[in-house]
This record gives structure tokens, sequence and C-alpha cells, in this order.
């Protein structure tokens, strides 16, 4: 005997099914036993609606992945860990839909793979983006394995991306081949954090949401709890919620040993002050330690100039920041590493598409061409300003996802 | 999928003859116990009815029973209650590091307070020596607080026996029959127990609602302070409809005890023999033979601990493992971890609890579903790359 509950739709009475087009984004069958990826918030609540309501057999999940305790920056004297209200919301969607819910502890495999690599990163001299390798080692890794040990064919996550056909596909052997492409939402699109993506991933994945814009998202929220409907998006890292960038650097390499490349090391003082010099070598001035700078920053030099001068180079191994003008910033090419093609191998010579350096950047046209060891060189038509290192550039053809790297140089 | 509930260790539905007996104390019979008029005198008589009926299944007198709003407060009320009435004798607690969290946190509390407490290991099946408590036991030694049974191993402590090592150095002995009552006989004589720790959510009465047994001249501190009620021991207005429930469970289950115990415990080693013999490698918890009638944990080394408890849920077999932390995720369990088990094992690890309403027909639906479960968990984990 199982307690009653009240079956919610995500749909109001006047709306429009869904169009569930496999070549606009492909969502796992009726009947498919998919595990939901809850965070609490609109897109992640959508997308376990949307499945309920396309009749899948669907499983709510909370990854636990950080606590205060060890993170720090706790300024909203919240209990515990991420934060309860955001999981007591999850429940309460899962209530609604009448699905199972429940919590994992992927703490340990969170500050392996995401937060160690952040910080070793910085340590290192690069601007890491720790929303690509969550997604790689964490949503499409660990949670994968649960997913399988619990019997499901599919992860789902509120993303702004899609999975579809491959329509390009020409040999009969490729007619299930998967291509990630863009959210239909522009502003919204998720699909650069997912570039490490595979094909094995892909076919086990699905982005309900990336078939609607955010508007239509909350209105489906709004109809399912207007609480969850009402929040804010997320843009913050998440383990930093203080925004304390710099506070979460010291504590952690304070308390933590760091990869320097060389292998975890503790590392006395990675962050100590040093020389800010110009593209002659010329000292300008002092820096609080180089992790704390990106490329392309202006703000908090402390420099009296006299013109306005930029972060060009960051340089680990002499503790060293480089200044220079916003020309100085220009390039017209980069190499990436660790490069993954979606359409599992490399293509055979160089690719026209566009490419995107940053989150929060369009895709700019350019020639990337697949070089050994899983290097590729990306060419701009036009310069592209502040090209970061450990910053993933990501390869469009349209709307499809090609494939990704992580810049180098 | 039909459902099966095996987790009565947690909680258990109202009997329905306990609601009905509850049902007019909503409504119509409101009076508070404490009124001088017609309604208090109702409601008065229906708490004491029901203090004596606990007291007679613990083999107590109605004064020493005081009503509280379960078992954890019983065991706040219990040790902070008697660490500050009897702090100017010492600041010594003994107690096991197996204890209920309500226990074992109430001591840590104490311990910021400047309390010492001594926490005592366990046997590989959850028994406490009773030699162990009293080598512990020193002149500044106020209380002994060890539980009677284990709520998620089942073993039975040898309490009559701790009991007589206290009494004679004249320290205080507090046993925690939360899990116990209504199962084995639980007689404060017997057991040498001066305060005694009960719920009513565990044997078909109501949440929100328990008791403590007070030994007469025993002092305790009181952690509420209010208006006099209960002796001044616990303040607040009486909960009247829970304690008329709390009251009704304690007969039933004095009536229906050893009826009980043949039921539980004819599921249980069904179940036990059922896992043994048809999934390999795997480990019972708990003591052997002094264990609570329906309780049975096992280990299913190689199988991951969450995947297992979910998997059993969306097979419709409800059980428990560990406890929950703040954020829901599960959290290897204190008592497998003292009783030697390594993290991994203790969270893939689960309590299957029995209840009168189980029958052996559950115990086939679970060997239905649970060696499958098990093997698809121990096929995927060992065939995941580590790391």
């Amino acid at each position: 005997m199982m307690p009653a509950t009240t079956h919610a739709t995500v749909r109001g009475e006047d709306a429009t099914a869904f169009a569930f087009d496999p070549s606009v984004n492909r969502l796992p069958p009726a009947g498919a036993k998919v595990v939901v990826a809850m965070s609490g918030g609109v897109d992640s609540s959508v997308a376990a609606a949307m499945l309920k309501e396309a009749g899948c057999e669907v499983i709510g999940v909370t990854m636990h992945l950080w606590d205060y305790d060890r993170v720090g920056g706790n300024a909203q004297f919240e209990h515990g860990c991420c934060t309860v209200e955001d999981r007591n919301d999850a429940r309460v969607v899962a209530g609604r839909l009448d699905i199972p819910y429940y919590v994992v502890d992927f703490r340990e495999e969170f500050e392996r793979g995401v937060i160690s690599n952040f910080v070793s990163e910085y340590v290192q001299g690069r601007t890491p983006n720790p929303c690509v390798a969550c997604n790689s080692r964490v949503k499409f890794g660990v949670l994968l394995d649960r997913a399988r040990e619990l019997g499901a064919d599919y992860v789902a996550t509120g993303h702004y991306a899609r999975v579809a056909l491959d329509d390009t596909a020409s040999d009969a052997g490729q007619a299930d081949r998967l291509v990630l492409k863009r959210g239909i939402d522009g502003n919204k699109d998720q699909s650069y954090a997912l570039w490490e993506m595979t094909q094995e991933e892909l076919a086990r994945t699905a982005f309900p949401v990336g078939m609607l814009t955010k508007a239509q998202t909350r209105e489906i929220a709004e109809r399912l709890a207007p609480r969850v409907a009402a929040k804010k998006d997320s843009y913050e890292i998440c383990f930093i919620q203080d925004r304390g960038h710099e506070r979460f650097l010291r504590e952690w390499t304070a308390n933590n040993p760091v990869n320097t490349g060389e292998g975890l090391l503790a590392i006395e003082d990675p962050i100590r002050p040093g020389p800010i010099v110009d593209t002659n070598g010329q000292i300008l001035g002092e820096h609080r330690g180089h992790p704390l700078y990106t490329i392309g920053q202006r703000k908090g030099l402390g420099l009296a100039a006299g013109r306005p001068v930029y972060v060009v180079d960051i340089l680990p191994e002499t503790n060293t920041i480089v200044v220079g003008d916003d020309e100085d910033l220009l390039s017209d090419r980069l190499i990436a590493d660790g490069v993954n093609w979606h359409s599992a191998d490399a293509p055979a010579g160089e690719v026209r598409g566009q490419a995107k350096i940053r989150y929060r950047q369009e895709a700019t046209p350019a020639v990337i061409t697949p070089c050994e060891h899983g290097v590729a060189r990306v060419e701009f038509e036009y310069p592209q300003r502040a090209v970061t290192p450990g910053q993933s550039v990501v390869f469009y053809d349209g709307e499809t996802v090609l494939g990704g790297g992580i810049i180098r140089e | 999928m039909a459902s099966i509930y095996l987790d009565h260790n947690a909680t258990t539905p109202v009997r329905s003859e306990v609601f009905d007996v509850m049902e007019p104390f909503f409504k119509d019979r409101f009076g508070n116990a404490s009124s001088i008029h017609r309604y208090g005198q109702d409601a008065r008589a229906a708490v004491e009815e029901a203090r004596a009926r606990v007291a007679g299944l613990v083999n107590a007198r109605p004064g020493e029973i005081y009503f509280t709003s379960g078992g954890t407060e019983s065991d706040n009320l219990a040790i902070k209650g008697t660490a500050y009435a009897r702090k100017a004798f010492g600041r010594h607690i003994i107690t096991t590091n197996i204890e209920h969290s309500a226990v074992l946190n109430s001591c840590a509390f104490l311990e910021r307070e400047g309390f010492e407490v001594t926490y005592l290991p366990v046997d590989e099946f959850g028994r406490v020596d009773p030699g162990q408590v009293e080598d512990a036991l020193t002149d500044r030694t106020i209380l002994v607080s060890i539980m009677h049974a284990n709520n998620e191993i089942g073993t039975v402590q040898p309490v009559g026996e701790i009991g007589r090592i206290a009494r004679l150095r004249g320290v205080c002995f507090h046993t925690d029959a939360v899990q116990s009552a209504g199962k084995l006989p639980v007689d404060v004589e017997a057991m040498g127990a001066d305060l005694l720790s009960l719920s009513g959510h565990k044997i078909y009465g109501p949440k929100g609602v328990g008791a403590i047994y007070i030994r007469k001249g025993v002092e305790i501190e009181p952690t509420a302070h209010g208006g006099h009620h209960e002796n001044d021991v616990r303040s607040g207005t009486e909960n009247t409809v829970g304690i008329v429930g709390l009251g009704k469970a304690f007969e039933l289950a004095a009536e229906e005890r050893e009826s009980e115990y043949r039921h539980l415990s004819g599921m249980r080693d069904a179940l036990e023999t059922r896992i043994r013999v048809e999934i390999e490698g795997v480990r019972v918890n708990g003591h052997p033979e002094r264990r609570l009638p329906g309780t049975l944990n096992v280990s299913f080394p190689g199988a991951e601990g969450e995947s297992l408890i979910m998997s059993l849920d969306i097979a419709g077999i409800a059980v428990s493992t560990g406890s929950a932390c703040t954020s829901g995720a599960i959290e290897p369990s204190h008592v497998l971890l003292a009783l030697g088990r390594d993290p991994r094992t203790a969270l893939g690890s689960v309590r299957f609890s029995f209840g009168r309403d189980n029958s052996m027909e559950d115990v086939d639906c679970v060997m239905d579903r649970l060696p499958g479960i098990v093997a698809h968990l121990r096929e995927v984990s060992a065939a995941q790359v580590p790391g």
C-alpha cells in the first residue's frame, strides 16, 4: 500500500503537445527508465515533468556535491551542504510528479574531478571552467554509472541543449548516430559546457528543456510549482556561493595538496605577490598572486599606467603577470588539446565552422584543423580578444556541436 | 508492483484500535488535562488511565511515568536531566558507541559543557561487556546509559547485569527501550533501571508521543520549564490525543507480545535463511540469538550501497540503511562501523524490520526481487573502472 499522491501535469488545458521529434530533440521512448538530475531549480524540475508526461519511468536524483565545511564561504549560515531549500524544492516537485526521489552522495567524485582540477588549473596559470569538468566527470560520469546500476537507460538534465539524430549521416551503419545541438533558446544555450560528451554518453542522455525557451520553461514550472518557477537563474560557481573567489583559492591551497602538473603537492604559498610587467619586461607594479588574475582582466590591477592596460599573459613559473594594450589581447589562432569530436572520429582534414571560446560569447567563423594526439589548431576569420588558456573552445556548425577542446595557447 | 513495508524499526502505522480510542479526543473530549472543570477532568482521567497502562507494561508505578514528545526527548531528559541534577557528585558518564543519536548527541553536548563521557566499544555482535562497564566506573561517574535493544542490528544488551553493577556503585542507570518495549519483556526492576525511554510510534501508536520512566527518588533537572505539568519534570499541556493512543498501543502490545514474538521471528528467520542460501557472500549483522525478533541486518559486499537501497525502493521494498545526513544522502551507519565493518560494506547493508501486518508471502516477495538486484549491482560495479 503506497501513500496516495496527487498527480500534477505539466500542460495546462489549452496547451498543445510538445513536438517530440527525434531530429529536433531525441527524448527517451515512453516506458524507458530515466534518472533525472534534479537540483530543485526551474529547468531540471521541468525536465522531470516533461519526461513523466512523455510516459517515461522517471527517477529523481539530487547530487550531493560539496559541503560548506569543506569549501567555506557559508555567508548565509546555511546548514550542511549545497542548500537544503533547493533539495526540499526538488522533493516537493518529485512528490507532485509522483516519482521516486533520492539524494546521492558524490562529494568525493566532485572534489576529485571538479574542485581539485579547478584549483590546479589556476595554480598552473590557466582559467578553468568547472561546469565542463562537472558535466563530463560527474553528471555523465558517475551519475550515468549510478543510472546503470538502477537499470535506467538514460540520464536527463535541465541543460538547454539537444541530442538529435544526425541527419547528415550517410552510411546505413550511421543511421543512429547522434549529434549534440544548441538549445532552441539562443540566450540560454548551454551546449558549450557539454562538448566533452562522447557518442556513447549522448546515446544515454536527454535534455528535455533544450527544445523550449526559458519563458516556456517557466510557464510549465508555474503550473508545477510556483515557488520553483520564481527562482532566479544561477550563474555563479556552485561551490563558491559567496563569490569569494580569492577567499576560496587561498583557503583551499592552504589546507589541501594541489596538483601542480607534477603530482599532488602541498605547496607553500601558491598565491603570493609577484611582479606585474609590461610586454617589454618592464616592472610596473605588484600583483597579489597570479591565480587571482585572468586573461583580459582590466580591473583590480592597481596600476596607474595612464592608459587602460589588460592582463595579456600569466607566467606561473615566475609568478609574473604581463599586461599590455587592448591590441595585445587579440589573436587570430589558438591551439587546443584534449579534443573531442562528437562524431567519434576526428575529421580527416580542416573543417570550416564556428568556434566559441567562452561561455558568454558568440561563436565566430573559424577553420579548425585536427592534429595528432587530440590537438587541434583553430584559426579565426576575425581576431579574437582574450583567448584564455584553460577555457574551452567549442566547434560548431551552425546549431550542431562538432566537438571541442581545452585552450592551451 | 505490490509494495512491501519492512521498516517497522523506523516507524509503524497506527493500529485501528488505537486510532479509535484517540479519535474522540481531537474534537469532543478536547479539554486541557490541567483544567479544573469537567472538560479537564475528562481529559485528566484519560491521561492517568494511559499512565497506569504504560506503568504496568514496564513494571513501574504510575507516578514514575512521565509523558514526553517521544524517544528523543526522553533520552535528552534522562541524560541532560541527570547530568545537571547530579553534577555536584561528578561529571562522568558512561555509554556505548552504538547508541541512538539522541543519546550520542546529548552526550556530545554535555562534553562541550565540560562533562566527560566514556564510549564503550562493542563486540562483533554489538554486545557490550558488563565487565567493561564496571572497569569504566569511577568515583565521579553519575550516569550509565546503555540501550536495551539496538535499532539497527537488533542486538539486545545485558542490561540486567549492567543495572546491577551500576546500582552497587550507586550510579544512575538509564536504558533506551524505544525498540524493545512491546517486543521483549521490559521490567524496570529486573533491569535495575532508574530511567527508561519509551516511544509510541514504534508499536503502532501515534508519532510525537513517548514517555520516560523515572524511578521514585531519582532527581532530574527538567529541560523545558513552564506550567508545572507532569510533576514539573516536563512542562507543556498534555498531548491527550497522543497519550491516550500511546496507552492503548502499549496495552495491546503487552497482550500480544508472545504471539507477536513468534510471528516476527518466524518471518525474520525465514528471510535470513533464504538470503544466506540464495545470495552468496552475505554477512548478517547483529547477535544471532540475542536480537529483536523482527530485525535482520545484512551486508551485501560488492553491491553499491546507495544504489541497493534505491533499487529496492523502486522494486517496492521499503527497507532502511545507515542514516540520512542533512542532505538526505546516506552515510555509513555508526553502529556497523562500531562492529568493525568498513565504510563501503556498511553502506551496502540493509535493515529489514518486520511488523504485525507482514506475512511469509512478503518474505517470498522480497526473495523474488532481492537476489536479482544484488547480482545486477555486483555485476555493474565489477565492470566499472574505479576512479
